[in-house]
């Protein structure tokens, strides 16, 4: 087991330093930085000088070299928008996604697993095709038509909710639920078919034959190990949601990485998207590998083996 | 089948301007009429024929970045599972730090360094696919390389490339085909979501995505340019997600028998 988890660990910090490389290699897609950095109508001399002066004109190794000393120290450089280090910058902004993803996940799963588990012991009847239904359903609506949907019910139509900004309770609501959609799909199915499998175990079996009322069989004997993968699929699923709130967070301008991000990304803030893809893609392989050690913890079977 | 038969359904051209009709609402409407059955947008542009026109640009984009990262992912699943060793943990260490980026931001930073054209956004949509493949691939023929028809294959002298061909790969597409279409509806909604965003294939283009962007400026006086793309988006994604579950349904012998 120990082997195991330090080759995870190994695995884990390979996949980091190919998440510096991308990251780094995002700046020259487009050819040369001091072409797209100065103003146009630059002289020979002055691109010479830009050049010296960010060091692009050392061989691509030693820059991302330096790319990746500077990284580890927190350094990804100043915005070239905002005039300052774009860490911090970025730092400020995690709290606002980290709330957003959070009450999306945590909506997703209270939505799902009760919905899950009712068209499990309900299979084939209208509780299970309603269910499978809004699954299918949520699973393809694309959510950002979604947010504005709820905008022009909730917030134009019927004035409930906020329509952006961070404030309150309210505020969080629909770009939650926005973001929640499309796991919850994916969520109600998966709790579905495992329920599905558990509910035919021979332990499930033996319960019965003890005379267990049959609410307690489920959500005793059946729903605790039916909610071993649930735990994966959400952890794994982490990356789609951050890549949701990308595009929730600007149609609701939820002050987040997300929103931060794509403004970067339009005014070609290279430092802030650089630091920005890195991060998030960083904080993806934590999550994935904290999910796998977890998975130890909570199935004593996979110890054994 | 709408987006192919684009030309003959369509009612007017899709990037004709007509300030007089523009914000015109439905046929249902007061004021709506059958030439503009799903009403025009703040230019006087048919929201209907842009809607189908819309579908191509849509399509072509989801099915050949699928298709382009179904092979490139099942050759490097087949190549990874079949030869193993370091080949094998290249290519699945490359799959895992594909996997670990948010694909979105991925692809929008790209787009939005690369340009955004028809061919950048296959290219980008592919790479965003091409892992999922890898990764079901790779595992199947693990199992299959030890089977006997492999190892006969093998004893009569075999190549690699023929027995990875002949004998490996018939016995992987069924599940392909599956993730493929399942693959197809992700990438739709996709690329509606870096179209909506402002990095779709560029206008005069009709796109889905940038219908949408477009009419939530006008919701609260034309509310059914941003409903009817949205719309046309569910609809195309829900019926190719239904041929996906269809097709797993029938292609996956144990489910079947537990139905």
């Amino acid at each position: 087991m120990r082997a195991y988890i330090a080759g995870r660990l190994a695995t884990a910090v390979l996949v980091i330093l190919g998440v510096s490389v991308v990251s780094f290699f995002l700046t020259f897609l487009t050819g040369d930085p001091a072409e797209i950095m100065l103003p146009p109508g630059a002289t020979a001399t002055q691109i010479e000088k830009f050049r010296a002066e960010w060091g692009f004109d050392d061989p691509l190794f030693v820059q991302y070299w330096r790319f990746l000393k500077r990284a580890v120290h927190g350094d990804f450089g100043v915005s070239l928008r905002h005039g300052q280090q774009s860490l911090p910058l970025i730092a400020a902004r995690l709290p606002a996604t980290l709330q957003l993803t959070v009450t999306a996940m945590l909506l997703a799963i209270v939505l799902a697993v009760p919905l899950g588990v009712l068209a499990a012991t309900h299979r084939g009847g209208p509780v299970d095709l309603l269910a499978m239904g809004v699954a299918l359903v949520g699973q393809s609506v694309p959510n950002f038509w979604l947010a504005i949907m709820m905008i022009l019910l909730f917030a134009v139509s019927w004035g409930l909710l906020p329509t952006s900004g961070r404030g309150g309770v309210l505020h969080v609501v629909m770009p939650a639920a926005a973001i929640a959609i499309n796991l919850m799909a994916l969520l109600t199915r998966l709790v579905r078919s495992t329920m599905i499998e558990m509910l035919s175990e021979d332990y499930v079996r033996t319960a019965r034959a003890k005379g267990l009322r049959e609410l307690f069989v489920t959500s005793r004997h059946a729903l605790p190990n039916a909610l071993i993968p649930l735990v994966t699929v959400v952890g794994l699923q982490f990356g789609y949601i951050l890549g949701g709130a990308v595009v929730i967070e600007t149609i609701f301008t939820w002050p987040g990485v997300g929103l931060f991000t794509i403004q970067a990304i339009l005014n070609r803030d290279y430092p802030v998207v650089q630091a920005s893809v890195f991060i998030l893609a960083t904080a993806v392989v934590l999550i994935n590998l904290t999910v796998d050690l977890l998975y130890f913890w909570l199935d004593p079977r996979i110890r054994v083996t | 089948m709408a987006a192919l038969a684009a030309p003959l359904l369509a009612t007017t051209d899709p990037i004709d301007q007509d300030l007089t009709v523009a914000l015109k609402p439905p046929f249902w409407a007061e004021d709506g009429s059958l030439r503009h059955p799903l009403g025009t947008d703040h230019l006087g542009r048919d929201v209907y024929s842009r809607l189908i026109y819309g579908a191509q640009i849509s399509l072509t984009i989801s099915v050949l970045a699928a298709f382009l990262g179904a092979v490139v992912g099942v050759v490097a699943g087949l190549v990874a599972g079949y030869r193993g060793g370091r080949v094998d943990t290249i290519i699945m260490r490359l799959a895992d730090l594909n996997l670990a980026f948010p694909l979105i931001l991925l692809a929008l930073a790209v787009v939005a360094l690369l340009g955004a054209n028809l061919k950048n956004l296959v290219i980008v949509m592919a790479i965003t696919t091409w892992m999922i493949y890898a990764r079901v691939v790779r595992g199947l023929s693990l199992g299959l390389r030890e089977r006997e028809f492999v190892q006969a294959a093998r004893a009569l002298g075999a190549h690699d490339t023929r027995i990875i061909a002949r004998h490996v790969l018939p016995n992987v597409l069924a599940p392909v085909m599956v993730i493929w279409t399942l693959e197809v509806a992700r990438i739709i909604l996709m690329e509606s979501a870096l179209s909506f965003l402002g990095l779709g294939v560029p206008p005069p283009t009709p796109t889905w995505g940038r219908m949408l962007a477009e009419g939530r400026d006008y919701l609260t006086v034309a509310g059914w340019i941003a409903v009817f793309p949205g719309l046309a988006i569910l609809f195309t994604v829900l019926g190719i997600n239904f041929l996906g579950d269809g097709l797993r349904d029938l292609l996956d012998p144990r489910l079947r028998r537990q139905t």
